[in-house]
């Protein structure tokens, strides 16, 4: 007999082009994480079609939440709570999401806890070993790349942030000129580690004095490069292409990390988001965590990485003991993002 | 049988519960398209003030479009999923049949008209027959220049209701005094008369498949159509 009462939050992610729903059991263990990508969708137009993902989205909700009760082997009886993505993302695709998730909470008469996307993503790290605080967490995907500084469980607070492209999203960009579809992440990871960094493209903002990133820079001087080569009817290699390029964002995102790190000195350094599933950077950040004796890499597993709503369902518990409710009016926030660390000190 | 009966697919927002063809609250509003912020509360509101609790609901009705698309995604996300999470009837009406409900009477062809912008609408042609209403062209997505031709040789008059300021001149020049025109409060859907509509109409099979009724591809997806003409567009989201 289960002596200890469960806690059973049921969890939606819809913030891009993943439909998902999950059952997580008190915050770490994973019952049940239905994911539906849309990517083969999308790929017909190289890129995330919003429309069409909010179409998806509504074709596939309800067939998900059937399969993660079904999977976990639970009943609407036996949950505690439900959580959602409020965002960020695209506002369309996400209201599928949080519309669903408030019918489910009235229905059942549940509580009903909003996460953010990000928070989502770093709470991953939860479900393979618990957290320690104060942390920090470098998180990189197709639309975001930030450090966060978390003094204790339920505090986000930006220390720094892409300035202008994410590094996911530059990703995508540059493999476009390579001739190769989105999402670009992982394949161009796996030329990069056939090739040498031979082109040494700029590192953006890296001597600046701030925790700042910027890919905008190398993006057009990889783009220049293969147009002037193109111009002057000179191959390159596309191997050295791709492993300059990705040296340079490694180099970026290390660099900021390293020196995060000295500033505000933490028990552990969480790499999450879509772009985490990167070997360069996993191999990279690997390596130079040794010299923080005190602080613990933990590396987001590669089936994490990715949306989906497992994540969320392991940060909504922690938001739900914390006393964060949706009530019934709760709206996508697009632009939702974490507070910075500098506003809160003014 | 108690019904929960949503139509959010343009502008207005009007929910309403019944007990079969007895309306027990109604809510229309008019004032905003925050559908995503007010839907679920009217929703709540409602079901209180009738006296049930959700599980004493017996079917959900829906206008699925066509409409706005965030608008027709709103209701019908809401309805599928209240409808598959109580394990109740899911019941689908067009939005522009919807609109046609609110005009009784068996002399005229009802024209209801949502505005497609360009000159474009959503819009089909209905009729009363002994106490039915019955489809005489079907709902599509269509120019006003293709629309007028489409409905020039009936000999009743056309009466529209909707959107019909950016038409009616236009479909005036055409019809003549065959045109007529109705109460604008007639162009306001009501949920009432949308749940005692699908009190009668039997529930989809299949919940999970139901999907608004957009009548018009994403711009990508008829680009991508013209390219690849044969190409079976299913089966594009896997489960991973």
């Amino acid at each position: 007999m289960n002596l200890v009462a469960r806690d059973l939050v049921l969890s939606f992610e819809t913030s891009c082009d993943e439909t998902s729903v999950a059952v997580i059991e008190n915050g770490n263990k994973i019952l049940s994480n239905i994911v539906a990508t849309q990517i083969k969708s999308h790929q017909r137009f190289g890129g995330v079609v919003p429309e069409v993902a909010s179409r998806h989205h509504i074709e596939q909700i309800t067939g998900c939440i059937e399969d993660a009760l079904r999977d976990a082997d639970v009943t609407y009886d036996d949950l505690t709570s439900v959580a959602v993505t409020y965002g960020p993302g695209l506002v369309g695709a996400l209201l599928i999401g949080v519309t669903a998730a408030k019918a489910v909470a009235w229905a059942h008469n549940l509580p009903l806890v909003p996460v953010n996307h990000l928070a989502g993503h770093i709470y991953a790290a939860r479900l393979v070993e618990p957290i320690e605080f104060p942390a920090m967490a470098l998180v990189v995907s197709g639309g975001h790349t930030e450090l966060v500084y978390m003094p204790e469980e339920d505090k986000f607070e930006i220390i720094g942030e892409t300035r202008d492209d994410a590094a996911g999203e530059a990703y995508d960009k540059i493999g476009r000129v390579l001739g190769i579809n989105y999402p670009a992440g992982k394949p161009v990871d796996e030329l990069a580690h056939q090739g040498k960094d031979t082109f040494k493209f700029p590192r953006a903002m890296d001597s600046d004095d701030n925790f700042d990133f910027s890919f905008s820079g190398l993006k057009s001087a990889f783009i220049n490069t293969v147009h002037h080569a193109d111009q002057i009817h000179e191959e390159l290699s596309r191997e050295d292409l791709a492993a300059s390029f990705q040296q340079a964002v490694v180099d970026v995102l290390a660099d900021k990390t390293q020196r995060a790190l000295k500033e505000f000195p933490v028990k552990q350094l969480i790499l999450a988001g879509g772009v985490a599933a990167n070997k360069g950077l996993r191999e990279r950040l690997t390596k130079e965590i040794a010299s923080f004796k005190d602080t613990k890499l933990e590396l987001v597993p590669l089936s994490l990485c990715g949306d989906n709503a497992a994540m969320i369902g392991a940060a909504g518990e922690m938001l739900y003991r914390h006393g964060a409710r949706a009530d019934a009016t709760l709206n996508a926030d697009p632009g939702l993002e974490f507070e910075w660390l500098a506003d809160e000190a003014k | 049988m108690k019904i929960l009966a949503i139509d959010t697919s343009n502008k207005p927002l009007s929910v309403a519960v019944m007990d079969n063809d007895q309306l027990l609250a109604q809510t229309t509003l008019t004032t905003h398209r925050k559908h995503a912020e007010f839907l679920m509360p009217v929703i709540e509101d409602l079901v209180k003030k009738a006296d049930l609790t959700p599980t004493d609901l017996d079917r959900v009705v829906v206008a699925d479009g066509p409409g706005s698309y965030t608008g027709i995604r709103m209701a019908v996300t809401a309805a599928k999923t209240i409808a598959n999470t109580l394990g109740i009837e899911l019941v689908t009406v067009s939005s522009l049949l919807n609109l046609a409900l609110n005009v009784q009477r068996a002399d005229v062809l009802i024209n209801p008209i949502f505005d497609g912008r360009n000159q474009n609408m959503f819009t089909g042609l209905y009729r009363w027959n002994h106490g039915t209403i019955e489809t005489v062209i079907e709902d599509q997505h269509i120019s006003l220049g293709k629309w007028l031709p489409a409905i020039s040789d009936y000999e009743q008059p056309i009466l529209i209701i909707g959107d019909t300021a950016s038409f009616e001149d236009d479909m005036r020049n055409v019809l003549h005094s065959r045109l007529l025109t109705a109460n604008p409060l007639m162009g306001i859907p009501s949920a009432a008369l949308l749940g005692q509509y699908g009190l009668a109409k039997s529930p989809v099979e299949d919940v999970d498949a139901v999907v608004p009724r957009y009548l018009r591809l994403t711009k990508a997806e008829a680009d991508w159509k013209k390219l690849h003409p044969n190409e079976d567009t299913h089966n594009y989201v896997e489960k991973v």
